[in-house]
C-alpha cells in the first residue's frame, strides 16, 4: 500500500538510497534534511544539502532543508559540553537520533500528512507476539547502528521505517550507482558531525568557554600528583596518549576515571581498566522484564565493542546494576550500555559508572 | 509551473510575462549584435538598448540619461553604496539606513561598519514604518548617504518618502532609494527626489540578471564594475542586451497597467478577510494603510511557518516565510524582528504576494486548504 513517508536525507549514500527504495516501491517520498549544526560543521554543510537535494532531483521526490539549529545547539551541543566538563564521554548521537531524526521529524512527518518517517540506519524493525515492535541489529555487522537508537519508543518505531537495514553497505552502494545516485561513492562519515577532525576539546572550549581554564593534576588512585592537565574534557576512560607520563617506572599510564569536581584526571595502569559491573541511569526498555528477576542478556558499552556476556539486575527509578561474566575494560561514564538479546534488542541506558 | 499550481510568493520573483517572452526570443534570434559596434548589426542593437533606456526611465519618472542597466538590484545597490563611500575618500565615512533594508544594502554596510565607517541604522515602529523623529536625528548628523527601501520585499509596508526625502533635503544628504519592490507595483512619483533609485527586472514580469540604477545626483559615482565604455562609462561591460530588452518591456507592461495594482489589492484583501474569519488566532504583519496592494504578511500564532509551507506547497500553493539561508532551510525575518516581533512569532508569519495573474477562484481555493493545514501543523507541533 502506498503511504506518504518522510525520509530524513544527510546528503549521504544510505539515507539516498533509503529514499530510493520507498519511491522505488510506490510511497509518496517527500525528503528532508535537518540543518542542525552550524556550517562550520561537517554534516549538514551546505554541500550535503546540496548532494540531498541532487538525489532528491533524481529521484522526483519533493524536498526541504528543515532549520533546527538554535534547537540542536540547546538540546545536543551544549548538554554534549556539559557531560565533557563532568567528566563524561557523551554520544551526542543518541540524543539526537531521539529527539531530532525521531521526534521532531515525526511531528513534521503529521504536519505534512505524511504516515511515518524512515532513515538511512542500519537497523531493522520486527513486530513481536502481541503486535509490539522492537529494533534488531542490522543485517551488516559492519554497519549496525542499532546501539544509537537503543532509546526509541515502541510509539515511534510504529511510525519508523529502516528501508536499508536488512542490506549490507556494498549492496547500498550497488543499488546507488545503478540508480545513478550523487553520493554513490561518497566517503563514510564516522565522527559526531559537528565535531570536525575530531577536536572533541575544541568544540567543547568553543560552546562553553570557561572550560578554557579548567587546568588541574593528573594524580594516581592514592591521590599522588603526577602531572598537570588542560581540561578534564580533554580525557576519556582508557586514554594513554596525551598525559606527558612517558617513561615512569612501572609501564604505561591510562585515564582510569575523571573527577571533574576536584579538577582531577585519575591515571593507572593498564589492569586498573578493568571493571566487572557497571551502574546504568536512564533504562529504557523495549521489553519489560520481569520485576525484580535478574535478567541474562548481551551487553554492549561502546558503539565499536562485541556485546558481552552479562546478568542485568533492574533497580528502582529507571536504574539497572550490569554484572559481566568477565570484566571489561575501559568503561566510559555517558557512553551507552545496550542490552541484547542475539539480534534483538532489549534495552539500554547511560553508564553512570563502575560498580564497586 | 502550471498543473494547478497557484503562485503567490511575487516578491520573490515573478513570472516572465509572456510579451516580454517574446520581445526577447525575438533579441536572442534577431538583435544580438554588439551595442558598442559601428555597424548595422551593432545599430540595431544599439537602438534597442536606447529603446529599453527609454521604458525604464518612463517607469520611474527620470531621464533617459540617467538610467543606468545592471546585473540586478543588488549589483545597482551595491554600486551605490561602494560609490558613495569612494567618493568619501579616506575619511571615516558616516552612512545612514533603516534597518528592514535588503541583505544586498545591510551586506555592504555591514562590511563598512567592520572596516571603521559609522552606520546609524533607523528603527522601524511595529507597522513597519521608519521612525520619523531617528530619520532627522540621522539627516541632522550629516551622513553620507541615506539608503532607504521604498516597499519592504517582506511586509510590502511602504515608506512615508516625501517626509524622510523632505529631511534628507533639508540637510543636503544623499537619498538612495530602493525601490525593487515598489516599482511596477505602485507608482514612483515620490521616489523623484531620490539622488538614486535602483531596481530590478524579475520582480515585475521581466527576466533574471537585469536591473537598473537611476542616478539623478550631480554626484557621478565612480563605477562598481571598471571595464569598456558601455553605460557612459558607469558600468563596464557589454550589455545583457536580451535582459535589458526584457527589462524595458516589463516596465512598459507595469506602466501601461496602473489599474492592476487596485485589482490585486482586492484579490489580497479577500485573502486576508478570508484567513481573519476562519482561522483562530492569526494577525497581519505591518501597516494595512501603507503598504504594496499585493503584499500579505501574516502570523499564524504556534505555527512553524517552515512547515506550513511546506505543506502549502504540497497542495500546490507557493508562499515564503522569512529568507531562505545558504542551505535552503530558513531563519527569521530581520523584518519583522526589527518591528519588534519575537523569533518565534517571526517564525510563525508567511508572506503571500499576488500577481497580475492571480485570480478570485485561487484565492478561494487557498482559503478552503488553508485552515485545516492551520490546524494540522498546530496539532503536530513537537
Amino acid at each position: 500500500m502506498s503511504a506518504r513517508i518522510v525520509v530524513g536525507m544527510s546528503g549521504g549514500v544510505d539515507s539516498s538510497v533509503a529514499a530510493a527504495l520507498l519511491a522505488e516501491s510506490g510511497h509518496e517520498v517527500i525528503g528532508v534534511t535537518m540543518h542542525l549544526a552550524g556550517s562550520s560543521s561537517r554534516c549538514c554543510s551546505l554541500d550535503d544539502a546540496d548532494d540531498a537535494r541532487r538525489v532528491a532531483a533524481r529521484l522526483g521526490i519533493r524536498f526541504y532543508v528543515a532549520n533546527y539549529k538554535e534547537r540542536f545547539r540547546e538540546e545536543v551541543m551544549l548538554p554534549f559540553a556539559d557531560a565533557y566538563l563532568a567528566g563524561q564521554t557523551p554520544i551526542p548521537c543518541i540524543a539526537c537520533n531521539k529527539r531530532f531524526k525521531f521526534d521532531l521529524l515525526l511531528a513534521r512527518a503529521r504536519a505534512l500528512g505524511a504516515d511515518a518517517v524512515a532513515t538511512g540506519h542500519y537497523a531493522r524493525i520486527a513486530t513481536g507476539p502481541g503486535g509490539a515492535p522492537h529494533l534488531l541489529r542490522g543485517v551488516d555487522p559492519g554497519k549496525d547502528q542499532s546501539y544509537f537508537l537503543y532509546n526509541l519508543s515502541a510509539e515511534q518505531l510504529r511510525r519508523i521505517r529502516f528501508p536499508i537495514g536488512a542490506l549490507c553497505k556494498s549492496e547500498v552502494r550497488q543499488r546507488a550507482r545503478a540508480l545513478g545516485l550523487a553520493t554513490a561513492e561518497k566517503p563514510e562519515s564516522q565522527e559526531i558531525c559537528f565535531v570536525p577532525q575530531g577536536n572533541y576539546a575544541g568544540v567543547v572550549e568553543a560552546l562553553r568557554p570557561e572550560a578554557q581554564h579548567g587546568a588541574g593534576d593528573i594524580v594516581d588512585r592514592a591521590g599522588r600528583r603526577l602531572g598537570r592537565h588542560r581540561g578534564v574534557h580533554r580525557y576519556t576512560v582508557g586514554q594513554r596518549r596525551g598525559l606527558g607520563l612517558q617513561g615512569l617506572p612501572g609501564g604505561p599510564r591510562y585515564v582510569v576515571a575523571l573527577d571533574a569536581a576536584r579538577r582531577r584526571v585519575v591515571v593507572g595502569g593498564g589492569d586498573e581498566l578493568l571493571v566487572s559491573g557497571a551502574q546504568i541511569g536512564g533504562v529504557s526498555w523495549t521489553f519489560e522484564p520481569p520485576a525484580g528477576a535478574p535478567l541474562r542478556a548481551r551487553v554492549q558499552i561502546r558503539h565499536r565493542h562485541e556485546a558481552v556476556a552479562a546478568r542485568i539486575e533492574p533497580g528502582p527509578g529507571g536504574t539497572a546494576k550490569v554484572h559481566f561474566a568477565e570484566p571489561v575494560r575501559a568503561l566510559s561514564p555517558g557512553q551507552a550500555a545496550v542490552f541484547y538479546d542475539g539480534e534483538r534488542l532489549l534495552g539500554g541506558g547511560v553508564i553512570a559508572g563502575a560498580l564497586s | 509551473m502550471s498543473g494547478g499550481r497557484i503562485y503567490l510568493d511575487h516578491n520573490a520573483t515573478t513570472p516572465v510575462r509572456p510579451e516580454v517572452v517574446r520581445v526577447m526570443t525575438a533579441a536572442l534570434c534577431q538583435c544580438w549584435g554588439n551595442p558598442s559596434s559601428t555597424h548595422a548589426e551593432g545599430a540595431a542593437a544599439r537602438r534597442a538598448l536606447d529603446c529599453a533606456r527609454e521604458q525604464v526611465a518612463a517607469l520611474t519618472g527620470a531621464l533617459p540619461g540617467q538610467v543606468i542597466f545592471t546585473a540586478g538590484a543588488t549589483e545597482a545597490n551595491n554600486a551605490v553604496l561602494h560609490g558613495v563611500r569612494a567618493l568619501c575618500g579616506g575619511g571615516r565615512p558616516h552612512f545612514a539606513a533603516t534597518t528592514i533594508e535588503h541583505p544586498s544594502v545591510l551586506e555592504p554596510l555591514r562590511a563598512f561598519e567592520s572596516g571603521g565607517a559609522r552606520i546609524t541604522w533607523l528603527g522601524v515602529d511595529c507597522d513597519g514604518r521608519v521612525n520619523l523623529a531617528e530619520a532627522a536625528a540621522a539627516c541632522a548628523a550629516e551622513p553620507a548617504l541615506l539608503s532607504v527601501i521604498l516597499a519592504n520585499n517582506e511586509t510590502g509596508v511602504v515608506q512615508d518618502l516625501p517626509a524622510i526625502a523632505g529631511l534628507a533635503q533639508a540637510r543636503g544628504v544623499p537619498l538612495h532609494v530602493d525601490a525593487t519592490q515598489a516599482a511596477g507595483k505602485i507608482a514612483l512619483d515620490a521616489a523623484r527626489c531620490a539622488d538614486w533609485l535602483t531596481g530590478s527586472a524579475h520582480k515585475l514580469g521581466g527576466p533574471k540578471g537585469a536591473g537598473f540604477l537611476v542616478a539623478r545626483s550631480a554626484l557621478a559615482l565612480p563605477p562598481l564594475l571598471r571595464g569598456g565604455p558601455q553605460e557612459k562609462r558607469r558600468r563596464g561591460g557589454t550589455e545583457n542586451l536580451p535582459g535589458i530588452i526584457g527589462l524595458g518591456a516589463a516596465c512598459e507592461l507595469a506602466r501601461a497597467d496602473s489599474a492592476r495594482g487596485a485589482r490585486t489589492a482586492a484579490l489580497r484583501d479577500r485573502l486576508w478577510e478570508g484567513m481573519a474569519k476562519s482561522i483562530p488566532r492569526v494577525r497581519r504583519n505591518g501597516s494595512a494603510q501603507h503598504a504594496l496592494p499585493n503584499t500579505l504578511s501574516v502570523e499564524f500564532e504556534q505555527v512553524a511557518g517552515e512547515v506550513l509551507l511546506e505543506a502549502l506547497d504540497g497542495e500546490g500553493v507557493a508562499a515564503s516565510s522569512g529568507a531562505a539561508c545558504a542551505s535552503g532551510s530558513i531563519e527569521p525575518s530581520h523584518v519583522l524582528l526589527a518591528m519588534g516581533r519575537t523569533p518565534q512569532q517571526a517564525r510563525a508569519s508567511l508572506r503571500f504576494s499576488l500577481g497580475p495573474a492571480n485570480t478570485g477562484e485561487e484565492i478561494a481555493r487557498v482559503l478552503e486548504l488553508l485552515p485545516p493545514l492551520v490546524a494540522r501543523v498546530r496539532e503536530a507541533a513537537p
